[in-house]
């Protein structure tokens, strides 16, 4: 126990604060503290409230016959067939749509970057798709997937003209995927355009000096200096697909093994009016979406405030 | 705001408060004439619109409020509205197979005896009637009666040769099936995963001699019966078709309106489809609706909804529109007499006559005027349809059965007889003990 007797209290290291100090703090306080109420009104109180609802047996239905049931709930849902397939689609959608996004992304910030004429347009018409509603981008692929009046059948030579995209798991995941794709891809853009900004023209110009081919420029250089803008980049898109929901309810409505995690929670309480079963999956979804945020940190080693330029 | 201007804020202050109490003065100054809601489904709109203008009188108004096209879409929104004891949801047009569920949740006003024996008496046909109860009370008043008969075209019935069994309504799935895919034409059905997916497999089991689930009184205990003979025919009549030349290319998204185009397309003998009665003037010319010829609308012909199995009479499917009350309204007595006056034999006259939705109450069918909108062999087709039709299960667990049916039966083309009956029952079992998710 001698260790934490020779360690030396913080507080007798600080500084002892001015009365100023003190009473600036305490009117900082007194001036975040209405602030701090309605943030735990608004989301602090509902998620308590999912968590509690989540250990209930509760029909909107049959609202006499609540009843508590623990972690059963959780219990049903884990061993749920069902639960993990939604669980592979989701991540399958996630990974998917966010690596193509990040290369679709990577040579629009280039384009948008780079570009030397009609730069207002140029950079106006990339970003469109991001400005439309997602229920619109939505109807507007699969109208275009249908196979009775859609257009891309015609377009693709090695499909059948009559070929149904709605029909089967893959076609239809496919074609959810590229509405996703179609919709955020600017958002990504932006976010690597202004990664791509920070990039020092000098050192682009060093290495160029130096004899570096294009290719060399953008592996040794470019990206090394905008890693960080990449991560963030991904953290932000990962979890925003993770939660994907409109095209798929738009789309299939979760037919032909499409449903995602979100997508079967809405079911759950939307539909069924499962408020216990909603809320455990609600609370699970919630979870998964840490655990990845977690992760990309982690695993990528992202610092967030280098990316904000604080650092 | 307490700086230098102390007068003004506390103007302000004045201001907003006058500005608030006149709002809300005038709030209460339009309540005088009490607005009842009427939440209704999309079909004739226009026809219910007038409907509500001839049924508001000096003391209340009636307002038309409207609901999505899906079946299940129109059950959602109604029920969030009413689980959070919505007082302004006075009246709703509602599918009959959700009244056992709206009526246990409590959200439905059981109507008094004299209103009930009113729009339940003698003249009301057998399955709308059977729709409104629950548990020996009425929660709703028959507005109009669907049901679904086979549409085709006479050459092409005529070309296959089965128009004999067709016109003496006997023909099978089996039959027309087989008849379309010999004659490059196609069969259309629904069987998109939504509500009317479960509607054809139901009346497949029904046409069948089976139940997909009986005694459903008893709720999450009900019995589960589609794995049986019957559930195994309904199966193979899907996997049929699905693996016939005759299924159309979009058949596991085709939904009541995919197929309508196919009956006249160019170049093509036609089709064979099972559908609810508006197909009639959705087709008919007049002088707004040049979807087809003259010449090409007398080729259109109906029969009785196929069998199932062979010797076995068809069980059509039974749809419709209630008109329920709710729990909570404010004006009880006015919602009351607007219900039985949107359901009275002149209003179900005028829905048939121009929209196509066929009266729950017999005597409107002998109405000189809809005698003379239809063809007589059709008007008697949907009349003996309704009257002999097959309802879904009346169970207040109606959504899960339902949703269960679907999600093992979609895709169509992976039913096969051997599997498809058996999982789907012990799904439904799961599902019913909450023991899996939908």
């Amino acid at each position: 126990m001698t260790h934490t007797v020779t360690a030396p209290a913080p507080e007798a290291q600080r500084k002892k604060a001015s009365d100023r100090a003190v009473a600036e703090n305490k009117l900082g306080m007194k001036l975040v503290a209405p602030a701090l109420v309605v943030m735990l009104l608004v989301t602090a109180f509902p998620m308590l409230q999912a968590l509690w609802l989540s250990l209930s047996n509760y029909a909107l239905t049959a609202p006499d016959d609540r009843s508590f049931v623990g972690l059963q709930n959780y219990v049903t849902a884990l061993t749920d067939p069902l639960f993990w397939r939604t669980m592979a689609v989701t991540v399958g959608i996630m990974i998917v749509t966010v690596f193509f996004e990040l290369i679709i992304g990577f040579v629009f910030a280039l384009v948008m970057h780079r570009v030397i004429f009609a730069r207002g347009i140029i950079r106006t018409s990339i970003l469109i798709p991001y400005g439309i509603i997602t229920v619109v981008s939505g109807f507007a692929w699969q109208f275009a997937f249908s196979g009775t009046n859609g257009f891309v059948n015609l377009w693709l030579p090695f499909v059948e003209g009559n070929f149904n995209w709605f029909g089967e798991q893959f076609p239809a995941l496919f074609a959810i995927c590229v509405s996703e794709i179609w919709k955020t891809t600017p958002f990504m853009s932006l976010l690597l355009l202004a990664g791509l900004a920070q990039v020092s023209e000098d050192m682009i110009e060093a290495a160029k000096v130096d004899g570096a081919t294009w290719w060399q420029r953008l592996f040794r250089v470019i990206l090394p200096n905008m890693r960080a803008a990449i991560m963030v980049a991904i953290l932000f898109r990962a979890l925003d697909a993770f939660r994907i929901f409109d095209n798929i309810f738009v789309m299939t409505a979760g037919a032909v093994g499409t449903e995602s995690v979100s997508f079967l929670t809405y079911r759950q309480v939307i539909e069924q009016f499962q408020i216990g079963m909603g809320s455990a999956l609600s609370v699970l979804l919630f979870l998964s979406v840490l655990v990845i945020a977690f992760l990309i940190v982690k695993l990528f080693r992202v610092d967030l405030a280098a990316a904000r330029q604080e650092g | 705001m307490g700086g230098p201007h102390p007068r003004l804020g506390r103007r302000v202050g004045a201001a907003a408060t006058l500005v608030l109490a006149a709002s809300t003065l005038t709030a209460c100054g339009s309540s005088g004439k009490p607005t009842l809601n009427w939440y209704i489904n999309p079909d004739g709109q226009a026809t219910l619109t007038s409907l509500a203008e001839r049924c508001s009188t000096d003391d209340y108004d009636i307002e038309i409020q409207l609901l999505p096209t899906g079946a299940t879409d129109q059950r959602t929104q109604l029920a969030r509205r009413l689980a959070a004891s919505d007082s302004s949801t006075d009246l709703m047009s509602l599918d009959p197979v959700f009244v056992p569920e709206f009526a246990s949740a409590g959200w439905l006003l059981e109507l008094p005896e004299d209103v009930a024996s009113a729009v339940v008496d003698d003249d009301v046909l057998a399955g709308p009637a059977e729709t409104v109860t629950w548990e020996d009370g009425v929660y709703a008043a028959p507005q109009w009666a669907n049901t679904q008969v086979l549409w085709y075209r006479q050459s092409l019935a005529d070309a296959a040769g089965i128009s004999e069994d067709l016109e003496a309504g006997t023909a099978t799935w089996e039959q027309v099936i087989t008849a379309a895919s010999e004659n490059g034409a196609t069969v259309g059905v629904q069987a998109d995963r939504y509500e009317a997916y479960m509607v054809w497999i139901n009346a497949l089991v029904q046409g069948a001699g089976g139940e997909i689930v009986s005694n459903t009184e008893a709720g999450v205990d009900a019995e589960v019966e589609i794995d049986s003979e019957a559930g195994r025919a309904a199966a193979a009549v899907v996997q049929q078709l699905a693996d016939s030349e005759a299924a159309q290319s979009d058949l596991s998204v085709s939904r009541e309106g995919t197929s309508l185009g196919a009956m006249f397309a160019e170049g093509s003998p036609g089709e064979f489809m099972t559908n609810w009665t508006f197909v009639y003037k959705n087709y008919e010319p007049s002088e707004t609706n040049t979807v087809v010829t003259e010449e090409q609308f007398g080729d259109l012909a109906w029969a009785r909804y196929p069998r199932t199995v062979e010797g076995e009479a068809s069980k059509p499917p039974v749809g419709g529109i209630n008109i329920g009350v709710g729990a909570f309204t404010e004006h009880q007595d006015h919602a009351l007499e607007a219900a039985q006056c949107v359901t009275d034999p002149e209003a179900q006259l005028a829905l048939a006559v121009t929209d196509g939705l066929m009266p729950a109450r017999a005597s409107v069918y002998d109405e000189q005027e809809l005698v003379d909108a239809y063809d007589p062999t059709l008007l008697e087709l949907f009349r003996t349809s309704v009257e002999e039709g097959g309802p879904r299960p009346k169970s207040a667990f109606y959504n899960q059965i339902s949703g269960a049916v679907q999600s093992q039966w979609h895709s169509p083309f992976d039913v096969d007889p051997e599997s498809t009956p058996r999982e789907s029952a012990e799904y439904l079992r799961e599902v019913l003990r909450g023991e899996a998710l939908l």
